[in-house]
């Protein structure tokens, strides 16, 4: 098994015919093959996820109107006509008072007729219900005004108004072939496809994103081992998740679930009557937090017991600190959202009250378990994020990272404070005391974060920065998560959330964080882990493109919503007042940009697999241990265990070994200057 | 969490299958593997603990804004059936230990009784936690010197019994759907039922845990038999017997927690 001479291919050769390798693929142990499959199927669940918020931000573009249509049987006479009372579509009758509102004739003539004025309208004749202002009449925020149209055909010889209603600016329903949905049936499709957007970037994308793929993959090889500690717990997780995600699949394919992706008791436990949607649901995340607890906990014994000869805690690169914080977490915070959505399942199945008022249960309980673990969790997502951009912006400013330990030490003060600041998320339902406290626990979060900040900062100050796409997307994310970061303040201060919980801003807020941090970051290590992963370069031009794309489009999608929140558009809403429009329709550009954007993403990277110049040992000059492996790695990582003679980052001391500066990625016109400055 | 060398069924000579026991291929020692095993089984643990703490956490919150409906609830049931499972569980982590004890010592007929006796301990608990304390609240079928009998006596349905007489029944309990079960007429409290969930879903889900561990206990004793442990691989053992000490754990806390406090 040893020796130069004994030639292993790569992970990814070819086992033999396809079923062989499908067998291979779906029985292996191997970690890098486990989180190569994550990997995908984490994109695949992006893409569904996507799709989603695609639909929700379509939605949007126009406020949902309730129209009322008059219709005025026979020729009237107007005290008939003129109706002293309006029946709005949910039953409710207004009465119209006269010297308040205006019917007024549209005949060709243009004659105004006031209401109470006697005058027979003529079949066939419309008629518009006018506020004093002459406005469309709006009682309670619906426009009830619509066109009296005379009817002859049906016209019963006494003549009468009817009253029907349409709805405008809907756009789901009618996706669905559904043209005459009520507003009520609308907002109800509405809430499942944000419920499906949420569960799905929350439960399958963002939490198993990054630790379950590139942590996977790079988390043993970067410590020098040939695995993970449990290979088989690895591939058992990786199976959980799959089934956790047909579980949440088979919800949403049954018409979905309309709770939001936080299963708020009484949504939870009262929607969806006799119905197993929501159970299943509950129970999809359920299980894939098991898949969860089981890669957490693979990771920190990895940690603990794996690492190559001479690499003590301090010599390992940050991604691996971060991802051993963010595997803490998920070991202690997610049993709690076990037991959490398992009692709720109980509550259901057995009829049984523990969240559910009505049954005599707490509902503020279920906020409280909900987020003990859901809020450590937001780390779970954001720490390993911030662990590849320790690392992926030391390399490619090839500069020793600014304060080692200090980022070392925030992701475990992280770690550590993301456990005690949950009550944030219910300000409101608590006494003003632990308010006070949990805002100004909220705000030790800063600390940690900020110092990371700090130091990525102070490590690209005389670095010689290669702006390539991974750096590219690293300050995107230094830029996005900074004003996803200092938006949390706000949010964390008494006085102001009052005012901005649960509206736009909250929703810009952590759209900003989870994917101006995560995702970017994710890109940002999907682009500099690519090369070593599958052996290919990919399109550096177009990666560029489309990450500066993706910039754009997520800042004009997510910092209009910033303005909709301070000026208190709620969130979960299908309709706004007409004010809001612009800047909806403004977000809803911004995310059909991304959608470009990632599109591009996926075609770059599809070519690159297709028809990618081989990639070298080590593309970027790094110093850790996986570029020391083949790209792609062998069965085993390295031919020989690796024995640790430098820090990860020592690029003021250490030539980066097999390092040949031919591999940077030179831009085409500086090739031709540099030639052209030779001759 | 180990990985057997398929070569070590290819040995023909005497030696037991634990001393050709071949460690995964990325550790670098066996000792190492074991370190981890337990480390990751530890981490697991914790885990498991957390989850039982989501039961007891509610358990106080529910006991602090309605005594009055706990100490009704703790009333009705029955003490003496609980401190009973408590001495069988008690019984069966000892039995437990000492089967791993006895692999590190090799005495295999003795760590494979051990196992046994672990094993119908668990059974003996699971057993009565569902003969004498579910199906008698579910059927409306209770002990005689169930205490609950006594808070009812207006409701005993005089000659309507099961079991020789074991059994007195009770009107208006039995042969309901659980979900009304928690909800059952002689509440007094209307928070009584929220007892009841909690009571069900803790012990329910502890039950759950101890019918695993016995899983994991019979999958231990048969590996046994095949000589798969011994003095210097015994992983399995060891971590069976942390998950079984796990279980006996949490019901040392919900024993005096739902029986004894009132």
């Amino acid at each position: 098994m040893s020796g130069h001479d004994h030639h292993h291919g790569s992970y990814l050769t070819s086992k033999g015919a396809l079923f062989t390798n499908i067998v291979d693929w779906a029985t292996t142990v191997d970690h890098k093959k486990i989180g190569v499959m994550y990997l995908f199927a984490i994109l695949f669940m992006f893409f569904l996820g996507g799709i989603a918020a695609i639909a929700v931000r379509l939605e949007l573009v126009h406020p949902v109107r309730e129209q009322v249509v008059l219709t005025v049987s026979g020729p009237l006479v107007a005290p008939i006509m003129n109706p002293s009372a309006l029946t709005t579509p949910d039953g409710k009758t207004v009465q119209l008072e006269p010297g308040k509102h205006l019917v007024r004739w549209t005949e060709k003539d243009g004659n105004e007729v006031r209401q109470g004025e006697p005058m027979t309208i003529a079949a066939g004749k419309k008629v518009d219900v006018l506020d004093m202002k002459g406005k469309p009449l709006s009682v309670d925020g619906k426009e009830v005004t619509g066109t009296f149209t005379a009817d002859t055909t049906t016209a019963p010889p006494t003549g009468g108004v009817k009253t029907s209603t349409t709805v405008k600016g809907q756009l789901l329903p009618k996706v669905f072939g559904k043209t005459d949905a009520s507003v009520a049936e609308g907002n109800n499709i509405y809430n499942r496809f944000f419920t499906m957007h949420g569960a799905i970037m929350v439960f399958m994308v963002i939490v198993p994103s990054i630790p379950a793929s590139l942590g996977n993959i790079f988390l043993p090889i970067m410590l020098g081992a040939k695995d993970v500690a449990f290979p088989r717990l690895n591939l058992l997780s990786w199976y959980i998740y799959v089934l956790g995600s047909i579980f949440a699949v088979v919800s949403l394919l049954a018409t979905g679930v309309d709770t939001g992706w936080t299963f708020y008791t009484p949504y939870s436990s009262t929607t969806d009557p006799h119905h197993w949607r929501v159970v299943f649901m509950v129970l999809a995340a359920f299980i894939l937090g098991f898949s969860s607890i089981l890669t957490g906990l693979n990771f920190i014994v990895t940690v603990h017991k794996l690492r190559a000869p001479g690499m003590g805690w301090f010599d390992m690169p940050l991604f691996v600190w971060a991802v051993y914080s963010s595997g803490v977490i998920q070991v202690l915070a997610t049993p709690v959202i076990g037991i959490t959505l398992l009692l709720l399942v109980f509550e259901r199945v057995f009829d049984i009250g523990i969240f559910d008022p009505a049954k005599g249960g707490d509902p503020v309980l279920y906020q409280h378990f909900f987020w003990f673990y859901s809020h450590p969790v937001v780390y779970v997502m954001i720490l390993p994020g911030m662990g590849i951009i320790s690392d992926v912006l030391a390399v490619h400013s090839q500069k020793k990272i600014f304060g080692y330990r200090a980022i070392a030490f925030s992701s475990l003060g992280i770690a550590g404070v993301s456990f005690i600041v949950w009550g944030h998320h219910m300000f409101s339902s608590m006494s003003e005391v632990a308010s006070t406290v949990f805002s100004a626990l909220t705000f030790l979060v800063a600390i940690p974060t900020a110092i990371k900040v700090f130091n990525w900062i102070s490590t690209l100050y005389k670095g010689s920065i290669a702006l390539t796409t991974p750096m590219v997307y690293v300050l995107i994310f230094l830029f996005l998560f900074s004003i996803g970061g200092l938006t949390g303040l706000p949010l964390g201060t008494l006085s102001t959330d009052l005012h901005l919980h649960d509206s736009y801003f909250v929703v810009a807020h952590f759209h900003y964080v989870m994917m101006g941090g995560t995702i970017m970051a994710l890109m940002a290590g999907l682009h500099h882990w690519w090369p070593k992963m599958f052996g290919k370069m990919y399109n550096e031009k177009w990666a560029t493109i489309a990450a500066l794309i993706v910039f754009i489009g997520f800042n004009v999608t997510f910092f209009t919503q910033f303005f909709l929140g301070t000026r208190g558009m709620p969130r979960r809403y299908a309709s706004y007042p007409d004010e809001f429009a612009l800047l909806h329709q403004v977000s809803t550009v911004g995310s059909l940009l991304l959608l470009v954007g990632f599109v591009i993403h996926a075609l770059v990277f599809a070519q690159s697999l297709m028809a990618g110049r081989k990639a070298p040992k080590n593309p970027w000059g790094g110093l850790t241990l996986e570029w020391l492996a083949d790209s792609p790695p062998s069965e085993h990582n390295f031919d020989h265990e690796p024995i640790v003679t430098h820090g990860p980052y020592d690029y003021d001391t250490t030539v980066p070994p097999h390092w040949d500066p031919k591999d940077y990625p030179i831009p085409a016109e500086n090739l031709a200057r540099a030639k052209a400055e030779a001759h | 969490m180990t990985t057997l060398d398929p070569h070590s069924h290819a040995g023909t000579g005497s030696a037991a299958r634990w001393m050709k026991y071949v460690h995964g291929h990325h550790w670098r020692t066996q000792t190492e593997e074991f370190d981890g095993c337990k480390l990751g089984f530890w981490l697991f643990l914790t885990t498991e603990v957390l989850l039982f703490g989501g039961i007891f956490c509610a358990y106080a919150i529910f006991r602090t804004l309605y005594p009055q409906a706990w100490a009704e609830g703790s009333h009705a049931l029955n003490w003496k059936i609980g401190a009973f499972n408590t001495a069988v569980l008690l019984i069966s982590s000892y039995t437990m230990a000492a089967s791993i004890y006895s692999i590190q010592t090799n005495q295999q007929k003795r760590a494979q009784m051990n196992l046994i006796v672990t094993f119908i301990c668990g059974l003996l608990f699971v057993g009565i936690k569902f003969a004498l304390e579910y199906v008698p609240k579910w059927s409306g079928y209770f002990l005689v010197w169930d205490p609950a009998l006594h808070h009812h006596t207006a409701s005993i349905v005089e000659g309507k019994t099961a079991l020789f007489g074991l059994f007195q029944f009770v009107d208006g309990y039995g042969g309901k759907r659980p979900g009304a079960l928690f909800d059952h007429p002689f509440a007094v409290d209307p928070h009584v039922p929220l007892w009841w969930a909690v009571y069900y879903c803790g012990t329910a889900i502890h039950a759950a845990h101890v019918l695993i561990g016995m899983a994991l206990i019979a999958r231990v004793y048969f590996k046994s038999r095949k000589g798969d442990y011994g003095p210097t691989y015994y992983a399995g053992v060891e971590i069976t017997g942390l998950y079984w000490h796990l279980v006996d754990l949490i019901w040392i806390f919900l024993f005096p927690l739902l029986y004894l406090v009132h």
